[in-house]
């Protein structure tokens, strides 16, 4: 844990300039794609995650730009309203589940952008949001951040995203976890015994909204501008592709999926030239994942060490067999 | 055996049920008397899984009410019957098959272990969370499951997966339990076993209804049956006296001849 920190905080200093701007995008991800995973506990898979964080993004834009809210303050509202807009959009997305669920969730997600694009005042139409407020600089005389610069902002994204992933996890090993997992597996059963599926379904998905909304905040603020591109269906479908690389089952088989894809995507397709193929090699790993490595990343470790084990034990076999 | 209280824990009156043209369930009463083992008995289709269904919530009636402990409950969700002391099992080993044993008895204690949501986060809820193990693991002791605490269920044997059942239902701290189909799939001394613990549970204080096929367990166990056909109501009473009812015979053997059919209707 200590080595893991020790390691985040000295990475930036060994990137490229831009290479410190995507580790920011990146760190934001990682909370976004960590968020989604806690719907997926109770077993319904949104498409409408990525039109959640924008809602946190437009709010806190419009909150910074229109109303004068300052900056952090706003981040927080945006992600309370992102949150709101999942309770509101529980009472019809919730009579379903399953497949239903997720094509609602896309077609709640549409209607979303779509009020973006429309209405031109307050949300600036196909154009977006631009110029919005920075994060404001910190300047107490002994102590200046300045967070136009990738590196302060990658270290604040840093806190913000471990406080947030503390929350997330401490929710997961609480009982309000194995309420979730037991919804997934059985929901009449939890039913029977008083557990209200609708509520604790509604639960996951205001939570998740919430820290997508933190995300979305903290992307608004940092790149400066918003569009309802941004937060189109493309842009879900990356998200789902890091969760199933990297596997749902434990707290970080998404963040492994997110990291090792933005590492693939960002070094080894830029330095190959290859990066505006993105899309087509995404789904390249994602047909060679699930037919490969269905259980994801996660899997990964416990089956190298199971197989070094069998090899270590077999090697050892013929060892004993030569004297 | 005795009733303590005359006044019926659960009654159905005129419950109805339809799907699209289909009358699964129609017009049926019945009453279950606090403290008593009742039986729900009928042939294949006759809509005691539909009866046992619009009592636990899952589907609302389409006409007739349902009351618990005088309440009128019809077409309340099945998370809030329970809430009130109404719990049901499944049909087989319907469990958290990824769960441990006692997981699957923690979530049972969902009612018991209420805590605040930032008490949860903080950790806070840890007293509470205590007792809902020491009560999860009694509850497991109950069912001499104790042992098997940490086991993941699908290791488990059938006869065993179908105890754990009745020990998620019972962690609810159940006034009436439903239990369906407790004993098919059982061999006689596993049907042997679930019988006796069925009495246990009822010397708890628990009233149990219950839908079975198994005719012997069901005659020995049951206070009272309610014999259904064709969703409605053919006859009640106690086991000696269903047992030679004409009309509970021919619904499950069929009439000797056509002549015999007619007298009867």
């Amino acid at each position: 844990m200590v080595f893991l920190f020790a390691a985040l905080a000295v990475l930036p200093y060994l990137l490229s300039y831009s290479q410190q701007e995507i580790a920011v995008l990146l760190v934001i991800n990682v909370l976004l794609v960590s968020s989604y995973r806690l719907l997926t506990l109770t077993g319904e898979w949104s498409l409408g995650h990525v039109v959640i964080m924008g809602v946190g993004a437009y709010a806190s834009a419009l909150l910074a730009k229109r109303l004068g809210v300052p900056v952090p303050l706003s981040m927080l509202l945006g992600a309370g309203m992102a949150a709101a807009t999942a309770a509101i959009l529980s009472f019809p997305l919730f009579r379903m589940k399953g497949f239903y669920f997720l094509i609602g969730s896309f077609a709640a997600g549409e209607i979303i952008r779509l009020i973006w694009k429309r209405f031109t005042d307050p949300f600036g139409g196909p154009k977006g949001l631009k110029r919005i407020d920075p994060f404001p600089d910190i300047d107490a005389g002994f102590l200046s951040i300045d967070f136009y610069e990738p590196v302060n902002y990658y270290f604040l994204a840093l806190i913000v995203v471990s406080a947030s992933l503390f929350v997330l996890y401490r929710i997961e090993r609480s009982r309000i976890g194995l309420t979730f997992h037991a919804i997934h597996w059985q929901d009449r059963l939890a039913e029977s015994v008083g557990v209200d599926t609708f509520r604790y379904r509604t639960l996951a998905f205001v939570i998740a909204s919430f820290f997508a909304g933190i995300a979305g905040g903290l992307y608004a603020h940092y790149v400066g501008a918003v569009n309802p591109t941004r937060f189109s269906v493309d842009q879900m479908v990356y998200v789902l592709v890091w969760a199933v690389v990297g596997g749902t089952a434990t707290f970080y088989g998404p963040i492994l999926g997110v990291i090792v894809l933005t590492v693939v995507n960002e070094i080894v397709l830029r330095a190959l030239g290859l990066d505006t193929a993105r899309p087509l090699i995404y789904g390249a790993i994602l047909i060679l994942s699930v037919l490969y490595l269905p259980n994801g990343l996660e899997s990964l470790g416990p089956r190298l060490r199971a197989r070094w084990q069998r090899w270590r034990g077999g090697s050892a076999a013929a060892r004993r067999e030569a004297t | 055996m005795s009733a303590r209280d005359e006044r019926p824990i659960l009654e159905a009156r005129g419950l109805t049920r339809r799907f699209g043209g289909l009358v699964a369930v129609n017009d049926f009463s019945f009453s279950v008397r606090a403290g008593a083992i009742h039986g729900l008995i009928g042939p294949n289709g006759a809509g005691k899984t539909t009866t046992f269904n619009v009592i636990s919530g899952f589907y609302a009636p389409t006409a007739g009410q349902v009351f618990f402990r005088g309440l009128d409950v019809s077409g309340r969700k099945t998370s809030a019957l329970a809430a009130m002391g109404l719990v049901r099992t499944f049909q087989g080993s319907t469990l958290f098959q990824e769960f441990s044993v006692l997981d699957n008895v923690r979530v049972g204690r969902h009612l018991g272990a209420r805590a605040g949501f930032f008490s949860r986060l903080l950790g806070a809820d840890r007293r509470s969370e205590e007792k809902a193990d020491a009560q999860a693991q009694d509850t497991l002791a109950f069912f001499g499951l104790e042992d098997l605490a940490d086991e993941p269920v699908s290791n488990l044997p059938h006869g065993h997966q179908r105890m754990l059942g009745l020990a998620v239902a019972l962690a609810a701290e159940p006034e009436v339990l439903l239990l369906d189909e407790p004993f098919t799939g059982m061999n006689p001394e596993e049907t042997g076993r679930m019988m006796t613990l069925v009495q246990r549970i009822r010397d708890r204080g628990v009233t149990v209804m219950l839908v079975e096929h198994d005719m012997r367990a069901v005659m020995n166990l049951c206070d009272v049956i309610t014999v259904m056909n064709f969703g409605a109501l053919l006859v009640e009473g106690p086991p000696e006296v269903v047992r030679n009812d004409p009309a509970v015979i021919e619904a499950y053997l069929g009439s000797a001849t056509a002549d015999g059919a007619g007298d009867a209707a």
